[in-house]
């Protein structure tokens, strides 16, 4: 981008929330103005990328740079997001961009959270799938339609911008599994191959673990892959509603 | 010991975790040899740079080729085999070629079993799409569909569940863990790996008996790559600076379809799914370069193709520097169906709605055919002064950054995800029938994990010289122009000039900020490390291969020369000499398949 002629290029101020715990100082926002090109629309990481050219003690997450990997969660301009796939024209207003980390869990450093808490929720509800099948070197047969009902839970990408988003999940993280636990939790349960949905419901049957969400859709409103984290809950629900009566 | 200032680690107070064994990468190929470990209960660590699911196996698109015979009940592993061989331009080695392609379906139905969520056919068997370079009937009997997918994420659907299949099994994961060094005791033997908790700038000696290289790629040496900004090939720069041999350095794959101005990839399944290349007037032109598989040719000759087209102005755009990848004629519901993460990308980093506009593309830097070289169990190998192979002991590697070399000079589409889960369990197989015989591996001495915390040392105490990035940029640049698609003698005499230049930046990095915790800028700069090891391997070994054979295509030697180059190359970083190595060509079960003229 050094290459780029003057009247190309303007001026972006960026404020990123600064922390090292390590050296006794408390957080701030740090700004930093950094050089954009005019006709093109880069991306929130691309610009973390150049500020971080300029103070390279910056610190956070990335990997594939195109909203597979979910290594880039972070709050821009107070929205929850992917980096790498959120374009500047989307999120900067007066030419002003505010990186802060996913709220609700401790930070590590900068934009770094501590992502223990959103892990444990997700091995909690036994991610993998439980199948009595003798392994002879088959598949399991599953149908077009049964397939189809993975679709739009299978593509979580474990960035955790939906269970940040959640109030439920910010007041009771440990009790509550919060969104992106849910979402997976009912891709196994709506799994035709699944043999455990019973143990499974067994499992969610408390007043916290799912019941806690109000259907605040956050989860929805940020979730960079446009999942439904709600109506696997709410499917998850009425499960556990009609087992009861 | 945290890393701080410019504190020296030194062996007598470095901490020791031991484990029977460590995996380095948390991929496809490094989790599934973690799985097997795990499996057999023993002490085993993933070490990975980010958590599992964050590695580039995440990005695979399209999917895994096998002859599980959904598509074709008649379908026949030899095929595949033979369109491997075919599609390396005869160096891949055979009796690797075939291990694979035999065990293939075993693992596919493994990973289905695990909840693997493959797209599915009326019958409910597992869904399989054209690719390319695959036939039926050893190249007579036309297109296969031989590529198990799950619609367009099968890489992501694959790592996840291998990552579920570890939760389940219990394995131990170093997360955000990184690896520096390899340790050898005084028989050249590997013991284990210096490495770093990133969060804390820990640093220790992991010690193993038996260590994995599943570090993946390092697509990152080039400006423009489909690899994640992590494949820094960190594995393979640690087995150069260890001495070990590289193979084949200078087989890059150019995918044909990575999304012009922003890299990233659009799976060959688009055109497996009935999508075509179109130049700037429009004409599907693959039916000039490749009359009978046509935009399924594999994939070297495709990227030529399209090269060929921009050069002779045939390109699309202002700068009539790109192709256009036609999708819009198979409807927005197929397209929905069967390449939804497409459509999202191209939307995202094209601007383009593919089920009414045709997407930019351009051949980008995409798989490193080359690597570490490999036996079928995944050990290492290296080459002695007479040339004659022997195995490292302590050592394996496995998937992108090993070269078992079921690739070759060209590797076919749905081949990667298939080697590094075929290859990964076999290299963990090994490690517990080993263990089970017993492991004799001398302890290094102090001064062997001295030799080890060199590298890291001196980035620690560095006080002046440049910072990483900008001479991680000159090298993408000088990578780009002078290795890519065509490579001419006088632009890779040059480049090999520029990364001389370069190793004496490097030289002289300077680490500003020596933080311990989470400090990414010192990640980066021994990931430079990594990127120049690798590029240099790659610029030195394609200037010693006379000749032009899968994606090593030169215009001083425009032809195959099976008389003096049907071999692996293999380079050391110490002599920065290439040698010559035997490809194989005894597989166990079917008789070998002999070079002919390669033509699609």
């Amino acid at each position: 981008m050094n290459t780029i002629a003057a009247e190309q290029i303007t001026t972006l101020k960026m404020s990123i929330y600064r922390y090292d715990p390590d050296t006794g100082n408390k957080p701030f926002m740090q700004d930093i103005d950094i050089d954009i090109p005019k006709d093109k629309d880069i991306m929130v990481l691309d610009a973390l990328q150049l500020a971080k050219e300029k103070d390279s003690s910056i610190s956070f997450r990335r990997s594939c740079r195109e909203g597979v990997c979910g290594s880039d969660g972070m709050n821009i301009n107070g929205k929850n997001g992917l980096g790498c796939i959120t374009p500047l024209s989307k999120v900067v207003r007066k030419n002003k961009l505010e990186l802060r980390p996913l709220p609700g869990l401790p930070v590590v450093k900068d934009l770094i959270v501590d992502m223990t808490q959103f892990v444990d929720q997700y091995k909690k509800i036994r991610p993998y799938l439980i199948a009595d099948k003798e392994s002879d070197s088959t598949a399991i047969p599953q149908t077009v339609q049964d397939r189809e009902k993975l679709d739009g839970l299978y593509e979580c990408i474990l960035c955790g911008c939906c269970s940040t988003a959640c109030p439920s999940f910010w007041w009771n993280p440990d009790k509550f599994l919060g969104p992106a636990a849910l979402l997976q939790a009912y891709r196994f349960i709506a799994d035709s191959r699944d043999t455990a949905r019973e143990e499974r419901l067994d499992q969610l049957e408390d007043a916290f673990s799912v019941f806690r969400c109000h259907g605040i859709m956050n989860c929805v409103s940020v979730c960079p892959k446009g999942l439904n984290p709600t109506k696997a809950i709410n499917e998850i629900k009425k499960m556990l509603v009609k087992r009861a009566l | 010991m945290a890393m701080n200032g410019k504190g020296y680690l030194d062996a007598s107070t470095l901490p020791v975790k031991e484990f029977d064994g460590i995996i380095i990468g948390g991929g496809g190929s490094g989790l599934m040899s973690s799985l097997q470990l795990a499996q057999s209960g023993m002490n085993t660590a993933v070490v990975s740079k980010v958590f599992p699911t964050r590695s580039h196996t995440v990005s695979a698109q399209g999917g895994i080729t096998c002859a599980i015979a959904s598509a074709d009940p008649n379908d026949d592993w030899r095929w595949h085999m033979y369109d491997t061989v075919k599609g390396s331009d005869f160096i891949g080695d055979q009796d690797s070629i075939e291990y694979m392609c035999q065990e293939g379906p075993a693992t596919v139905f493994e990973l289905e079993n695990m909840g693997l969520p493959f797209s599915r056919t009326e019958e409910g068997k597992i869904y399989q799409r054209a690719f390319g370079g695959q036939s039926k009937d050893f190249g007579k009997g036309g297109q296969a569909e031989r590529t198990c997918a799950a619609a367009d994420r099968t890489g992501h659907a694959l790592l996840h569940t291998l990552y579920q299949a570890n939760v389940k099994a219990g394995t131990n994961f170093l997360s955000e863990w990184f690896a520096i060094d390899l340790v050898l005791n005084a028989d050249n033997q590997v013991t284990g790996v210096i490495a770093f908790e990133i969060e804390s700038g820990e640093a220790f000696f992991l010690k193993a008996k038996a260590t994995v290289l599943a570090t993946g790629g390092a697509g990152r040496i080039y400006k423009s790559t489909t690899n994640a900004l992590i494949n820094t090939g960190d594995g393979t720069g640690m087995a150069l600076r260890a001495g070990l041999a590289v193979q084949d350095m200078e087989m890059w794959q150019f995918h044909p379809t990575g999304i012009h101005g922003a890299g990233t990839l659009v799976t060959e399944g688009c055109r497996g799914e009935g999508g075509y290349l179109v130049n700037k007037d429009g004409e599907r032109f693959m039916e000039r370069y490749a009359p009978n598989a046509k935009d399924l040719a594999s994939r070297d000759v495709v990227a030529r193709s399209m090269m060929l087209e921009i050069i002779e102005g045939r390109g699309c755009g202002p700068e009539a520097d790109h192709c256009f990848l036609k999708l819009d004629h198979l409807g927005a519901d197929l397209l929905h169906k069967r390449l939804p993460g497409i459509t999202e990308l191209s939307k995202t980093f094209a601007h383009v709605d593919p089920a009414e506009q045709p997407i930019p593309v351009v051949p980008t830097c995409h798989y490193a055919m080359g690597g570490i070289p490999t036996n079928v169990h995944g050990q290492v190998i290296t080459q002695q002064s007479n040339g004659s192979d022997s195995i490292v002991g302590g050592l394996y590697a496995a998937g992108e950054a090993a070269c078992v070399s079921v690739h070759g000079g060209n590797r076919l589409g749905g081949n990667s995800l298939l080697d590094l889960v075929v290859f990964g369990r076999s290299a963990g197989m090994h490690i517990e029938e080993s263990f089970k015989n017993g492991i004799d591996i001398k302890d290094p001495t102090k001064d062997d994990v001295n030799n080890a915390l060199k590298n890291i040392n001196k980035v620690n105490a560095s006080s002046e010289g440049e910072n990483s990035s900008k001479i991680k940029k000159d090298l993408q640049e000088t990578m780009q122009l002078s290795f890519g698609v065509f490579r001419t003698e006088e632009n890779m005499e040059k480049g090999i000039k520029v990364l001389d230049e370069i190793r004496s930046r490097t030289e002289n990095i300077h680490l500003a900020d020596k933080s311990s915790r989470f400090n990414t800028a010192r990640v980066e700069a021994l990931e430079l490390l990594n990127l120049l090891e690798v590029a240099e391997a790659t610029a030195i070994s394609a200037y010693e291969r006379k000749e032009s054979r899968g994606a090593h295509s030169r215009d001083d030697f425009p032809e195959r020369d099976d008389e003096n180059w049907l071999k692996h190359s293999i380079y050391f970083k110490e002599s920065k000499e290439v040698t010559k190595r035997d490809v194989n060509f005894r597989p166990k079960l079917v008789q070998a398949f002999q070079p002919f003229a390669r033509t699609y």
